[in-house]
């Protein structure tokens, strides 16, 4: 049993770090109507400037306000060159426009900084701590702590801020928004600008734990499963979607894997995602829209 | 004027259906045919056939397929390349496992098998749409790649499950030469476009569309929504699967599961977005720009001095410039390279007038 | 007019008692109302009174939570979109709903979808039957086509057409399927006289000269009172009024609704 629990644990926290991709997901989704494919890109842009500035001798504060600079930028320049041309234009449209954008990301991050596998060590000792009778690694303490703190500082930007208040509004009703005069192009740089901040955090843990690579854009693939779960547009069914996919992901790894050859982590969550879709459409926290004709 | 289409009037309707109204157009068409079929194989080289002319044959026929399913039906799909190595897969263990089977036959086979999964995967769509059908379809893309690895059995038991295409024979005649893969490519994407034509121009074809622009209306016009949705998810699988096998045994020889992984489908979807989404032709024009930039961009790169510039950094301009691409096309042309050959040759109609 | 209203014996369409809401909020509310055959019907009230939530549920866009459909002698529970096209119901929509990538001509053979008897198969390898039945199908589309008058436009993607153009292309969509009950959702909405006057003589065209029953919502009392034989009052999702037009007119519920006095 202490086993079961051990992977379930260390299931969970995995799940931690798929919610903080799927967070940047919800942000961008709520405000613009857009699933951002190029999430994934923005997670490895941002780790790979950060861990290269930071193997260019600067300190690590330093490399954080300039990452987070760069991210700014991103933002700005996606909003002006590719979301305002697209106004108005079906979800299918944007949602191929951030493909075309991830490829121009990753392409732009790779010549930038090179190919190669970057380390990156933040400090935190990844040795097992014993809680309980159980072995958790520390890293994933930290990485969870991280994630709680980061859904507490967006949680109070939303619910305490002007333009949380504004970006709320848009989520709500962006014709009502318009009207009221909330300019959408700043709501929409302001979202792509926070949802780069949760990719850098999201990139920094996954770097620290996985190496700055390639690989690291490839996690927005299993981001899409655990949005199915929690709804698009919640971040509390983010982190919950992203916990019962690390969970069972791995569960079914261990329990379920050797029967079929293993391997399975890679199409489980989909074939999870879909079953639950066939049962809650809107996922566990999304709102089911009335058709009106 | 280049197009002289005075006195050409319709008078059945059977004429009015036709794809090319204007007679230019009719004799153009065959003259192309001609072309690629008899002059083509004496004028071009192997290097043309085996590393142009037959991926870009291919890659067409994969356009269509994902148009089908996407251009049309409106469905969106990133398992494209999961259906072409279903269709790979089925192809050869239908000319493995069953002596004496016309390659024709297994290859129509291998597109059934295609389809069969298509149809599955497709199942969900009838209560899921836009996006949450992404996860059908990558669904799709991961497990087959899985399933394909894990089991040896697909491979024959080869090893990290390559499969290795049967000698190109129909009727007793070689198709092994790259001129002969050539024909044998060209043979076969004439006749599934030709289908594919019919399929688009028929009831079918416009239940599709229908049900991409408002599935609602479609239902009250008594559209069956779930047949209309799974046949194009069965059809796109069917042209996909042929498409996947003509990849393995006509331009590869050699193929494995990881040769169908996700950029393929990404692939795929780009010649669409790039060749115009609900386009015959932009399937053609999307699959030659795919094949021919990246030629063009690295030879290009060797005409600047030696070490400037590394094959890496070519396959990240590579990317960028895919990227800009997609989203210029989707802000400027979001009808593709069709749309706008379209337009020169409505300018060439009244050419040398202006209006 | 009202000796043909009652004149006839069994209507064709019986709403009994239909009740409909969402999430809580009642859109229709224990409505009963008939529909004789070969007549024109009209939904009349306020916004949000209810009518287009009315059609919703005869043509099975939307279930209702009680009541029954009698429909050309059955009685049905609930419809699905599918069964009420195949049982003769077409329609229109208030915000059109065309097939805005398609031509006019597509628009309208999309309509004559249920009329199709070979399979997709014939019709991919273009095999026996298939040629002559295209030809069939776009005969009855041009028909259509001619009997609304939009011959000129029909090779045009219907998405580049004026708005007053495509409502008239909807119905000529709906009335391609030859149904024997036609629901029209404010047909003439955002027109201006010339092209009501003009729509009002199509749906008079269309009911004199196929016979075809029509249920129309419509917010212009002139024409309403001009063209229905039968007019039909909601408000606040409940029926107020029911009757002939000359009837209606007199009914002191219909004008207090109309006029705004609550009582």
């Amino acid at each position: 049993m202490d086993f079961f629990f051990e992977v379930l644990i260390g299931g969970l926290l995995a799940g931690v770090m798929y919610a903080l991709v799927a967070i940047g997901f919800v942000l961008i989704y709520k405000a613009s109507g857009v699933f951002n494919f190029a999430q994934g890109a923005m997670v490895l842009f941002s780790a790979l400037t950060f861990v290269s500035l930071l193997e260019r001798g600067l300190p690590f504060w330093l490399a954080f306000v300039l990452t987070l600079a760069a991210m700014v930028l991103l933002a700005l320049a996606v909003e002006r060159v590719v979301l305002r041309p697209l106004v108005n234009r079906s979800p299918i449209t944007l949602f191929m426009a951030t493909l075309g954008l991830s490829y121009m990301i990753e392409g732009f991050a790779q010549a930038l900084w090179g190919a190669q596998v970057h380390g990156l060590e933040l400090g935190i000792s990844d040795e097992p701590l014993a809680v309980g009778g159980m072995l958790l690694s520390s890293f994933d303490l930290f990485a969870a702590a991280t994630a709680a703190l980061l859904v507490l500082v967006l949680s109070l930007l939303f619910s305490k801020t002007r333009i949380g208040l504004s970006l709320r509004a848009v989520a709500d009703d962006p014709v009502a928004a318009l009207a009221v005069g909330i300019r959408l192009q700043r709501i929409w740089a302001v979202v792509w600008a926070v949802a780069g901040f949760v990719g850098l955090v999201a990139g920094l843990l996954w770097g620290a734990r996985l190496g700055v690579q390639f690989s690291l854009s490839l996690i927005v693939l299993k981001a899409l499963p655990v949005l199915i779960i929690g709804g698009f547009t919640s971040i509390s069914g983010a982190i919950v979607g992203g916990l019962i996919i690390g969970a069972s992901e791995k569960l079914a790894e261990v329990y379920l894997g050797p029967f079929v050859g293993g391997g399975i982590e890679n199409w489980f969550p989909y074939v999870l995602a879909l079953l639950f879709l066939l049962v809650r459409p809107a996922g566990l926290f999304g709102e089911r829209a009335i058709e009106r004709v | 004027m280049l197009y002289n289409e005075a006195g050409q009037f319709s008078t059945r309707y059977a004429q009015d259906r036709r794809v090319f109204r204007l007679r230019q157009d009719r004799h153009a068409l065959l003259a192309l045919l001609l072309f690629a079929f008899v002059a083509v194989p004496y004028l071009g080289n192997d290097y043309w056939f085996s590393a142009i002319l037959i991926p870009f044959l291919v890659l067409s026929l994969a356009g269509l397929g994902l148009n089908l399913l996407t251009g049309y039906a409106g469905q969106l799909s990133l398992g494209s390349a999961a259906f072409m190595a279903v269709g790979a897969f089925a192809t050869y263990n239908f000319e493995l496992r069953v002596p004496g089977l016309p390659l024709l036959l297994s290859l129509a086979l291998g597109g059934v098998c295609a389809a069969l999964t298509a149809l599955l995967f497709g199942l969900p769509s009838l209560r899921i749409k836009g996006f949450y059908l992404l996860v059908s379809t990558l669904a799709a893309q991961f497990f087959v790649q899985w399933a394909l690895t894990k089991f040896s059995w697909f491979s024959n038991d080869s090893a990290s499950g390559v499969i290795s295409a049967p000698p190109l024979q129909l009727m007793g005649v070689d198709f092994s030469s790259p001129a002969g893969r050539y024909l044998f490519t060209l043979g076969v994407v004439v006749v599934l476009f030709w289908l594919g034509k019919n399929l688009v121009r028929s009831e079918l074809g416009r239940n599709w569309m229908a049900v991409r622009d408002m599935d609602t209306a479609a239902a009250v016009i008594g559209i069956p929504l779930l047949k209309t949705k799974l046949l194009a998810f069965a059809i796109s699988g069917f042209f996909l699967g042929i498409a996947g096998a003509l990849w393995a045994f006509t331009y590869l020889g050699t193929v494995e599961p990881h040769g169908f992984d996700l950029n393929r489908s990404f692939q795929v979807l780009f010649i669409i977005i790039i060749g115009g989404l609900g386009s015959l032709l932009g399937n053609f024009l999307g699959a030659a720009f795919i094949v021919l930039f990246p030629i063009l961009l690295s030879n290009l790169a060797g005409l600047l001095p030696a070490g400037l510039i590394d094959a890496g950094q070519v396959e990240n301009l590579q990317k960028m410039v895919f990227g800009a691409l997609i989203i210029l096309f989707l802000i400027k042309e979001p009808e593709g390279l069709a749309r706008l050959w379209q337009r020169f040759r409505e300018r060439a109609r009244r050419w040398p007038l202006r209006y | 007019m009202s000796t043909r209203h009652s004149a006839v014996p069994a209507p064709l369409l019986a709403l009994d008692n239909i009740s409909l809401s969402f999430k809580g909020v009642t859109a229709v509310a224990g409505i009963s109302f008939s529909v004789a055959p070969g007549e024109i019907c009209a939904l009349i009230g306020p916004n949000g009174a209810g009518k287009s939530s009315l059609l919703n549920v005869i043509n099975g866009v939307y279930q209702a939570q009680e009541g029954r459909i009698h429909f050309a002698g059955q009685v049905q529970r609930r419809m699905r979109p599918h069964d009420a096209a195949q049982r003769g119901i077409a329609r229109t929509f208030q915000n059109i709903a065309l097939f805005k990538g398609m031509t006019v001509l597509d628009n309208v053979l999309t309509g004559r979808n249920l009329k199709r008897r070979s399979s997709w198969l014939e019709q991919a390898l273009r095999v026996g039957r298939v040629a002559a039945e295209d030809d069939l199908q776009r005969e009855a589309a041009e028909r259509v086509i001619a009997f609304l008058q939009i011959q000129p436009w029909r090779d045009a993607i219907v998405g580049t057409l004026p708005y007053g153009l495509q409502k008239r292309v909807e119905l000529a969509r709906a009335l391609a399927a030859e149904p024997t009950l036609l629901l029209l959702d404010e047909p003439m909405a955002g027109m201006n006289a010339e092209e009501k006057a003009q729509m009002s003589r199509f749906i008079v065209d269309i009911n004199r000269e196929f016979g075809t029953t029509v249920v129309l919502i419509e917010h212009d009392i002139g024409v309403v009172m001009g063209i229905s034989h039968h007019v039909v009052v909601l408000d606040y999702g409940r029926k107020i009024g029911d009757g002939p037009p000359d009837q209606v007119r007199q009914n002191p519920d219909v004008i207090a609704a109309y006029l705004g006095t609550r009582h």
